[in-house]
């Protein structure tokens, strides 16, 4: 097989990003990974999303994807090894499901009960653990939403225990509660275990500093 | 093979119609429920817990929700006349779009039809420019789907296929929410390709059938959301 040239467009702190890199690295794909600096954005990113101007834009044969989701699908269809989807349609449908579920419903209140204040924060933070509850039903008591193996779901969504977790710890209010929502806070500990997940980890000390300093911005803006 | 196929609906929704498109463009019979959204069933509460909308397909018991998702299952689930490419850069490229119009049209097209309605004379101004960004943004939006449609007939090629599907939302319920506001959006001059695309889109026969009566969703919309945000 001739050498394909794939190259991922990142940011070194992007859980979107991380993703990526996730799927590659569990099908052993070779890519050269070009780090943005955001708020500067390189021409190269630009020309290659247009449309929304964001990491991670994946490039394979000069051929840019963008939009994380999207770009799971297409590595799992291009390279079939290690598949992230199952094979029935059924099982299929429903892991499409909780992915959009985790970045529609529980993404966007981690993220506002991160940069809010007050009343708008404690409603934010609420529903992101009510929709994390709902997040732990679609689990349907297994180890990981792959079954025994991490899959497209746990891909798309494990990154939210790290993330919520942290967001947790700077805003003092506690996001995934291990005692209403046991399945999903086992669930969360196992795959950030797994070793390939691990590895492609940012550094958690970075991260949480880096993460500490967004959130004085944010909450500084915000009146 | 004694198959059920059902879908969960409402006449006047895009989302709905899109299974039905799928499901007609495939040959497959399936049953429709109407569903009253202001009484929601027992039936479609236990199908679709999570979000508790429609649509939702069941076939043979097992519940699918979200539009996108349905059409996905459709195109896997029956494989005569497909509505995705086997390329997958093509597949991820259509993904992107329907994506893009979900998740960036419709919100933007709401808000430059009937968004922010000030009544008061001193908020006229402000409204006036949220307006006029509005429909400037739904122009940006409408440049990306014109450009991406180049030479084709259709976002699939030469037949409809599952961006087609998804970008019912343009190719008609638009038109319905430009008559209902009195905002004008998607231009022929400005956008030619999408202008032949949608007249294209809706003469198609699995499309066609599936559409709603016009007349009925501009009086609905009307009725529901004002009369817009039109400059007098």
């Amino acid at each position: 097989m001739a050498e394909e040239s794939v190259k991922l467009l990142g940011y070194w702190g992007s859980p979107f990003a991380l993703r990526v890199k996730w799927a590659l690295k569990l099908k052993g794909i070779q890519y050269h990974y070009v780090e943005e600096d955001l708020p500067n954005k390189s021409p190269m990113l630009l020309q290659y999303n247009p449309v929304y101007k964001k990491i991670p834009v994946l490039v394979h044969d000069d051929k840019p994807l963008a939009e994380s989701l999207v770009i799971l699908e297409y590595i799992d269809e291009e390279w079939k090894q290690n598949p992230l989807l199952p094979i029935d349609p059924y099982e299929r449908a429903k892991a499409r499901f909780w992915a959009k579920f985790a970045d529609d419903k529980c993404v966007p209140p981690v993220m506002a009960a991160f940069s809010k204040k007050g009343e708008e924060q404690e409603r934010a933070a609420k529903e992101a653990r009510e929709n994390l509850k709902t997040l732990e039903s679609g689990l349907e008591g297994k180890r990981f939403f792959g079954g025994e193996t991490i899959g497209f779901v746990d891909i798309a969504a494990g990154w939210i225990g790290c993330w919520a977790r942290m967001t947790g710890e700077i805003i003092g209010i506690n996001l995934i509660d291990a005692e209403t929502m046991p399945l999903l806070d086992a669930w969360f500990q196992d795959f950030l275990e797994v070793p390939f997940i691990k590895e492609c980890m940012p550094p958690q000390d970075k991260l949480l500093e880096h993460n500490k300093e967004f959130h004085k911005i944010l909450t500084a803006a915000s009146t | 093979m004694a198959e059920e196929v059902l879908v969960f609906g409402a006449w006047g929704s895009p989302f709905s119609r899109r299974v039905e498109m799928a499901l007609k463009l495939k040959g497959i019979e399936y049953k429709f429920i109407e569903e009253d959204l202001t009484n929601k069933s027992p039936s479609l509460l236990k199908y679709n817990p999570v979000h508790k909308k429609i649509p939702v397909l069941v076939h043979n018991g097992k519940p699918v929700a979200e539009s996108l998702v349905i059409l996905e299952y459709i195109d896997e689930t029956w494989k005569d006349h497909p509505i995705l490419p086997k390329d997958p850069y093509e597949r991820a490229n259509a993904r992107f779009w329907a994506k893009f119009i979900d998740e960036k049209c419709l919100s933007a097209i709401f808000k430059a039809c009937w968004g922010a309605c000030w009544g008061e004379e001193k908020e006229h101004e402000k409204a006036e420019i949220e307006h006029e960004k509005a429909v400037k943004e739904v122009s940006e939006l409408l440049q990306f789907l014109e450009n991406e449609l180049k030479e084709k007939r259709y976002f699939g090629g030469e037949t409809v296929g599952l961006l087609d599907i998804a970008a019912n939302t343009i190719g008609y319920w638009l038109g319905v929410f430009e008559e209902a506001s009195g905002v004008e959006l998607l231009t022929r001059e400005k956008f030619p390709k999408l202008c032949n695309w949608a007249n294209e889109f809706v003469c198609v026969t699995a499309i066609k059938e599936n559409l709603p009566p016009r007349d009925k969703l501009i009086a609905y919309f009307r009725n529901r959301f004002g009369a817009g945000n039109a400059s007098k």
